[in-house]
Formats: C-alpha cells, structure tokens, sequence
C-alpha cells in the first residue's frame, strides 16, 4: 500500500478513537427533529410526518446501542463501536467492488 | 442535512430516487471503466472516511449542530463520479444501520451529498486551480474555498427541499402534512448555519487532506497521472 494511504488509514483510526468528541454537541439539528421536538415548536406534528417517521426502525438508532444504559461511557463506547462498523463496512465493501472492477 | 423520514412528502422523495437511479448507475459503470487497482485503498478510505467524520457533531452559536462531510476533497482526489459511489454508501449504511437520514429520503440525502458536494467541490477546485502547478499552493486555497461551497450549495438545496413541502402537500384545512416550514424559514436557516459554521469546517477538512496528499503523493490525486503522461509524451515526442 502507499504510504500515503496508510498513513491517510492511521489518521482514520485516531478519528474513530476521538469520535466521541461528536457526542458533545448537544442542540438541535434544523430538519431533524423528534416528533416531541415538532410538538413543542408548532403545538402539533404532521399527519405525514408522523406516519412516515415510525417507517424504519433501525438497530442502532443514533449510533447509540438500545439498552446499554445512559453514561456517557456507555454512550461513547456504543459511538465508537458505530464508528468502526462503519468503517469496516464502508471500507470492506468498496475494496471488494473496487477490486473486482478495477482495470489493472 | 441528513433528512429523516416525514419531512420530504412523496412527490419530492419519489422524484429524487427517480433522478438518482440513473446518476447511481452511471457512476458506476463510470468506476468501472476508470478505477484503478492502486486508487481502491483510496476509495475505500474515502467513503469511511466520509462515514465518521459526520459523527463528528459541532455545536454552532444559536443552539444548532451538524457536521463536515467530507465530499469535497472526495471529489477532488478521486473524482466526482467516483465521489458519488463513495459518499452513496456511506449514506446508506447511516440511514438503514444507524437511522441518520430517512429510508425514503436517502436518495435525496445521497443527491445533497454525493452528488452536488463531490461535484461542486471537484470543479470549483478546478476552475480556481486553474493551470497551476500541481504543487502549487493555490491549490489548497482552492480545496478550502471548494470545500466552504459545495456544503453551502447543498446546504441550500436541503432547505429547498424542505420549503417546498408545504406548497406540494396541505390538507383540506391547509394545514402542512409534512415539512411544516415554508420556503422563507428553511432557506436561510439551512444557509446561515453552514454559511457561519459547518462549511468552515468542511474548508478545513478538505484543505487539510489536499494539503497533506499533494504534499507527499500528488500522483495519487485524480487525474494527475494521465496528465503527467501527458506532459512526458509531449516532451518526448519535442
């Protein structure tokens, strides 16, 4: 591998080990609001919105593990664990197809 | 800027999986018949590297977070097609594992962030690159300013998104059935926050790698090596 790569690969790995850091911001996110959140802004939730927003349960929701428990240790471990499973998914699955269709 | 499920009504949801199938499809055969065996380390870093620099959540004045996406300097190293595959799965695998972003939206989530952000990024750094030397150090001002842009522009579009729900999708009565806020609250609102916040840090992100890569293996950015052969062919041939 490149030099540069690996080294672009190591720079990953802090990013996993600070991704934390992300957990700290605490507000909200224009668009991306809970339905309670709705509510509390404009006194009801779109029929719509509602039907649609309960479509998809996800196992990890908000990159946090259900029942894991509040702590910001349990809740940093439960990020950090979503890191990685991103990236080796990300990762995994790009280099498979990569190699398999590259020219060379 | 990840839209979850609700806030995009069906005209807009279903109109962007129709415009991104054939943009999904072609940037893959694209991938097919340009990558390289030596860029694949690269691509797969890049659509991780995507992945987790969006958890990187940062609190703006005025109560708001989000993130950098990382698209830009994709774009810019790989190219934008490339950009598009990449940052595609990255999407995906949030909304479907991790419920950042809606099932429903994810085709317009992917045309905010792998599309326009690979795009916009790759040719404002060209353009302000202009002929320079691929060392030049133009060319991390030009990553930076590629970077603040193509999350703008995205940006903007979400909120155009978002603004037009209550025109397409009321009831009887008027009330909204999805996205609430009209055209005039989710335009600036969008703009604003990464106008003054996450687009600085998109600046940074994309500079910072550009900065590092052309200084220790330009050849790896895209289009670089062809445009070497390029330059020693003439010289060969003068």
């Amino acid at each position: 591998m490149d030099k540069t790569v690996r080294n672009l690969a190591i720079g990953l790995v802090a990013l996993i080990i600070l991704a934390p850091l992300g957990l700290l911001a605490v507000g909200e996110t224009f668009g991306e609001w809970g339905n309670e959140e709705l509510e509390e802004k404009i006194g009801f939730v779109p029929s719509g919105l509602e039907r649609l927003s309960s479509l998809w349960s996800a196992p990890m929701p908000d990159y946090a593990l259900p029942g894991i428990g509040e702590s910001m240790t349990a809740a940093s471990a439960a990020y950090i664990l979503s890191a990685v499973i991103g990236v080796v998914i990300c990762a995994g699955l790009l280099y498979i197809i990569g190699k398999r269709i590259a020219k060379d | 800027m990840h839209i979850p499920d609700g806030y995009l009504g069906p005209y807009t949801y279903i109109a962007m999986w129709i415009i991104m199938i054939p943009i999904w499809y072609y940037a893959g055969k694209k991938l097919g018949s340009e990558l390289k065996s030596r860029q694949v380390p690269l691509l797969a870093l890049a659509a991780a590297f995507s992945f987790v620099i969006m958890m990187f959540n940062v609190p703006i004045p005025g109560g708001s977070t989000g993130h950098a996406v990382g698209a830009a300097i994709v774009g810019i190293v790989l190219g934008p097609w490339a950009g598009v595959i990449a940052i595609s799965v990255a999407l995906v695998l949030q909304a479907l594992m991790f419920g950042d972003g809606g099932i429903t939206a994810i085709a317009a989530n992917c045309f905010n962030m792998a599309v326009v952000m690979p795009f916009v990024g790759y040719y404002v750094y060209k353009i302000i690159s202009g002929s320079t030397d691929i060392t030049s150090s133009r060319r991390v001002i030009a990553a930076a300013i590629a970077g603040y842009i193509s999350l703008t522009i995205a940006a903007g579009i979400t909120g155009f998104m978002f603004g037009i729900q209550p025109l397409l999708h009321r009831t009887a009565e008027g009330v909204p059935i999805y996205m609430p806020y009209s055209l005039n609250v989710t335009v600036p609102a969008m703009l604003l926050e990464h106008i003054l916040g996450f687009a600085i840090l998109e600046a940074i992100v994309t500079a910072l790698i550009f900065a590092y890569i052309q200084k220790t293996d330009s050849t790896l950015l895209y289009g670089e090596r062809s445009a070497q052969k390029m330059r020693m062919r003439k010289s060969s041939t003068a």
